[in-house]
């Protein structure tokens, strides 16, 4: 018996959404009794490796082969099913991410095992029976999911549980399993990623305006607003429908679902489909001008007042506030 | 070319969520059900990539007869049948397994799915359905182009996009950007009636998880007005009483 966690590097390095995964598998591992292994492909440092190990991780392997130096669902599942049966693994923890989807039905079948994606807490050992929560139904519910397979894969969603530290010895090994050529059919030919913005999806704050933005014009402030906080920018549905901003924006029911520590609202009303999408932020704000906005009903802190002159005000502020 | 399209049936985007016995089943008393958001714009995608005679839509679900009148929509939006696996879909292996197993039994070269369904919030089944058929599966999708035996798929990964170039059959889950979810017209309504409905029975297989019950979010404290005049306010009540920046 033992834990397994995938953990997703980019360009060689591991984001916070890794450490967090690493961190809830260990926890995992604690309740069990029994130790963590990482497993990690593509070409990533030593040092880097070496830093799952102040998060729980005491073994990580580590499969460097150019064959695999890109993200190929198909391929990775096989590695990491070979590496649960090499680890006698009965739980496999990886992140929600984009990437993360496409693995963890594939690693399940592989296995097996049943899946629950978008997991929130810790899982619940109660009676031989083993229960995670997870997000349904777009944020207005959770689901208490039984998994009743021997073996386990978990989709731990970001920032639902936080990094914690759990520092120990960690050993790397090298690990080469054989990939047949068929999983390796689709073939990756482009990477677009920018690099100077916050991705949405793992970011802790956010930034988000709506219609009462007036046009694609005004969002020069939203983005310098962003840009201090160290936040990502998204819209609401009609914004991205509208083309003022880009899909990959648009947080709601039908766009992603998010939950950062903050969640600052500017010219969105909070239609029940965009509260779907970010009902478990932490700590949510909106700014509107209209007092009857049902956006209030759910925030934690608000200002009736026009965007235009609210939002440069915020940006005063937070210039003084960062001296 | 033929296209399979996997749709789900799911309750409409404004229906307040209840539950029921003792909070173990959700609460479908007066709710309206729909074709699962994402799984419309995965359709409308197949529909305009067989236009002209270019091919077929098959749409397929796994669902009980109650879901019919969804799988009437899918074709009043412009499937050309539809496939019902006669059974309560169970958990997501099982519903991918059941599309896995009928995809065997006919020629396909791409299947559809949605990215996700918009109740239990899984983006499961695509994936689980192309480990099943050994073929490879790109989950959340924002592009797809065809040209007959190889598709360019545009992937969304953190902060940008992957292009994947994939040949021979393959299974998408697809998301805002693949396509403009269509409307249905009325000569489709109309056609919808008479166009094939195939029923299968489905297979047996373990279950793998099963929800045992349902919360609700814990409701939030009533709301801190700052006054608009003063809103730099909020800078300091973001820093030392919610701890968050």
């Amino acid at each position: 018996m033992s834990v397994l966690v995938y953990v997703e590097q980019v360009d060689g390095k591991f984001k916070k959404s890794v450490f967090e995964a690493v961190s809830y598998a260990k926890a995992i591992a604690d309740i069990q009794g029994s130790s963590l292994t990482a497993i990690s492909i593509g070409n990533v440092g030593e040092n880097e490796l070496k830093e799952l190990g102040k998060y729980g991780a005491s073994k990580v392997l580590n499969v460097a082969s150019d064959q695999l130096k890109n993200f190929v669902n198909q391929a990775y599942a096989s590695v990491i099913a070979e590496a649960a049966k090499k680890e006698n693994a009965d739980v496999i923890v990886l992140s929600n991410s984009f990437s993360g989807k496409g693995l963890g039905p594939r690693v399940a079948v592989k296995l097996e095992a049943g899946l629950v994606d978008g997991a929130v807490e810790l899982p619940k050992l109660d009676g031989g029976k083993f229960s995670v929560k997870k997000n349904a139904f777009s944020g207005k519910a959770f689901a208490i999911t039984e998994l009743t397979s021997a073996i386990k894969v978990i989709a731990l969603n970001p920032n639902a549980f936080g990094v914690k530290e759990s520092a120990v010895d960690t050993s790397i090994e090298t690990f080469t399993p054989e990939v047949k050529a068929t999983d390796l059919a689709a073939i990756v030919k482009e990477i677009v990623r920018a690099t100077d913005k916050v991705s949405l999806p793992d970011a802790e704050l956010v930034v988000s305006a709506g219609r009462g933005l007036k046009g694609p014009e005004n969002w020069g402030m939203i983005e310098e607003l962003a840009g201090l906080l160290g936040a990502a920018t998204a819209c609401s549905k009609p914004v991205s429908d509208a083309d003022w901003r880009p899909h990959s924006e648009h947080v709601g029911q039908t766009g992603i679902a998010i939950s950062p520590n903050l969640y600052i609202a500017i010219g969105i009303s909070g239609a029940i489909q965009h509260l779907a999408g970010v009902s478990s932020s932490k700590v949510i704000v909106v700014i509107n001008k209209d007092p009857e906005a049902p956006f209030f009903k759910v925030a934690d802190y608000g200002i009736v007042g026009d965007a235009f002159e609210v939002v440069p005000q915020l940006i005063e502020a937070l210039k003084a506030h960062k001296g | 070319m033929k296209i399979l399209v996997c749709i789900s049936n799911v309750p409409d985007t404004t229906t307040k969520i209840t539950f029921t016995n003792d909070n173990t089943q959700f609460n479908t008393s007066g709710v309206q059900f729909i074709v699962n958001p994402y799984d419309e714009i995965a359709l409308s995608r197949a529909i305009e990539l067989c236009e002209g005679g270019k091919g077929t839509v098959t749409v397929i679900n796994v669902g009980e007869s109650t879901t019919d009148p969804t799988i009437r929509k899918a074709l009043a939006i412009g499937a050309d049948d539809a496939v019902r696996i006669n059974a309560a879909p169970r958990d997501a292996y099982f519903t991918a397994y059941q599309i896995a197993e009928y995809a065997k039994t006919t020629d396909f070269d791409m299947i559809l799915c949605g990215r996700e369904s918009i109740d239990y919030n899984g983006s499961q089944v695509a994936a689980m359905v192309g480990e099943f058929l050994d073929i490879p599966s790109i989950s959340i999708i924002k592009k797809l182009d065809y040209d007959g035996t190889t598709a360019t798929i545009e992937r969304e990964i953190e902060g940008g996009k992957e292009v994947v170039s994939v040949t021979g059959k393959f299974v998408a889950s697809c998301a805002e950007g693949t396509a403009v979810a269509t409307i249905p017209n009325m000569r489709g309504i109309m056609s919808a009636r008479s166009k094939p409905l195939q029923v299968v029975e489905a297979k047996e297989i373990a279950q793998m998880s099963q929800v045992t019950k349902f919360e609700t979010p814990a409701p939030r404290g009533a709301v801190k007005l700052i006054p608009a005049e003063s809103a730099a306010e909020l800078i300091g009540l973001l820093h030392t009483e919610a701890k968050v920046i």
